[in-house]
């Protein structure tokens, strides 16, 4: 990779990172033409792959972007690559975005005295409570609901139930799911 | 160490993060235990067991935090740190998120080559991802209640909610519509409410 590669890697990343409202995973797919298909800097498995491991791992999924940097670097020849990769695509991904949102919220802070602050604030919290519900849903039934998935469900509704009644430390429920998996019982 | 600003006047002591290290640290320890998203833990962590911020607060926060661009949970830590310490807490905040669990990612990608056939940890994976995704139904189950004095009422909200339920969840509409379609109806009707209740006489 050339310079001017890094540097068109770069802007890439910062012109997604204004693109991606509702998180950096729906601009997962413009990764995908941009770095597979149009650069031919990673390869598909490669890209799955870093969804993947990111979605396993604990932190937020942004660091997805972590792993393409890393592997594009990694492909263009070294460790010390990889490195460069992965500090060019995060601080792309978060740089815009963090700017605005940070610029957002002090206004929205100096003014939430004023109707319209509030009335944003407040009219958007019925939706906001219904996405995170919603997104459960989502996530537990897949792209496709599909019956062999039943155990599926039935753990995370379960989950469900026992995080909103009770005050057990969700790590015990991520470790009994995990158990369940393991023996092949979900 | 930075002491955060005292309180103003008139507003109670309430807990918050006694220092940058203290929101380092915190953050860092939240940010790890987030298998599958951080959000039920950001909940679970400073909402309930911390007490930095109210349910109705975290509501609020969050409500920006999805409509701005960018990671949502990343734009919440930055809107955290940034309330107690401003730009230097933002940036810390930050770090805190994204530090450790990216140390943790990256020995996963370098172990994965070796490990990514083996059935039972497939398993384990696929278990994992199911508590995950009722961990955040739970979350927006405990938030309802952060409804309570909503200037819409009970109706309002409960029909606001149900029409982003089934737009997400049933018919799978782009979450942007949803937010912004969805989020129009409702800042416009909470804006008429919020002038009616204040023009009116006490």
């Amino acid at each position: 990779m050339t310079g001017a590669d890094w540097v068109d890697l770069f802007t890439h990343y910062l012109v997604l990172s204004l693109l991606s409202v509702g998180g950096a995973i729906t601009t997962a797919p413009d990764m995908h033409r941009y770095l597979v298909q149009e650069r031919q800097w990673m390869t598909d498995p490669q890209f799955s792959a870093s969804v993947a491991i990111a979605q396993a791992a604990p932190g937020p999924n942004v660091l997805f972007v972590a792993l393409m940097g890393w592997n594009v670097g990694l492909n263009a020849g070294s460790f010390f690559l990889a490195s460069l990769g992965l500090v060019v695509t995060m601080v792309g991904i978060l740089l815009p975005s963090c700017t605005l949102t940070y610029l957002a919220s002090q206004w929205g802070h100096r003014n939430r005295e004023l109707r319209g602050v509030r009335a944003f604030k407040q009219g958007m919290a019925p939706i906001v409570i219904a996405l995170l519900i919603a997104t459960g849903w989502v996530l537990a039934t897949g792209a496709q609901p599909k019956l062999r998935d039943a155990p599926l469900w039935a753990v995370a509704f379960v989950a469900a139930i026992i995080v909103w009644r009770t005050r057990i430390h969700l790590l015990w429920l991520l470790g009994a799911g995990a158990v369940l998996g393991w023996f092949g019982l979900v | 160490m930075t002491s955060p600003p005292a309180p103003p006047a008139g507003e109670t002591r309430r807990p918050q993060p006694e220092s940058l290290t203290d929101l380092f640290l915190s953050l860092t320890f939240l940010a790890l235990q987030g298998f599958g998203g951080v959000l039920a833990v950001v909940q679970r962590e400073l909402v309930e067991r911390k007490r930095w911020m109210t349910r109705e607060e975290f509501v609020e926060e969050w409500a920006v935090a999805q409509i701005m661009p960018g990671p949502n949970v990343v734009n919440l830590a930055l809107m955290i740190g940034s309330r107690y310490f401003g730009l230097r807490g933002a940036i810390v905040a930050l770090a805190g998120m994204l530090a450790a669990p990216l140390v943790v990612v990256l020995a996963l990608a370098l172990l994965h080559a070796r490990f990514a056939d083996h059935p039972q940890l497939a398993g384990a994976l696929r278990g994992m991802g199911a508590v995950a995704a009722g961990l955040i139904t739970a979350t927006g189950l405990k938030l309802v209640p952060a409804l309570r004095k909503h200037p819409l009422g009970t109706p309002g909200c409960f029909a606001l909610g149900a029409a982003s339920f089934i737009g997400i969840a049933l018919l799978r509409w782009p979450l942007l519509w949803v937010l912004l379609g969805l989020g129009s109806v409702g800042c416009w009707l909470t804006w008429r409410r919020l002038g009616s209740l204040e023009g009116a006489p006490r």
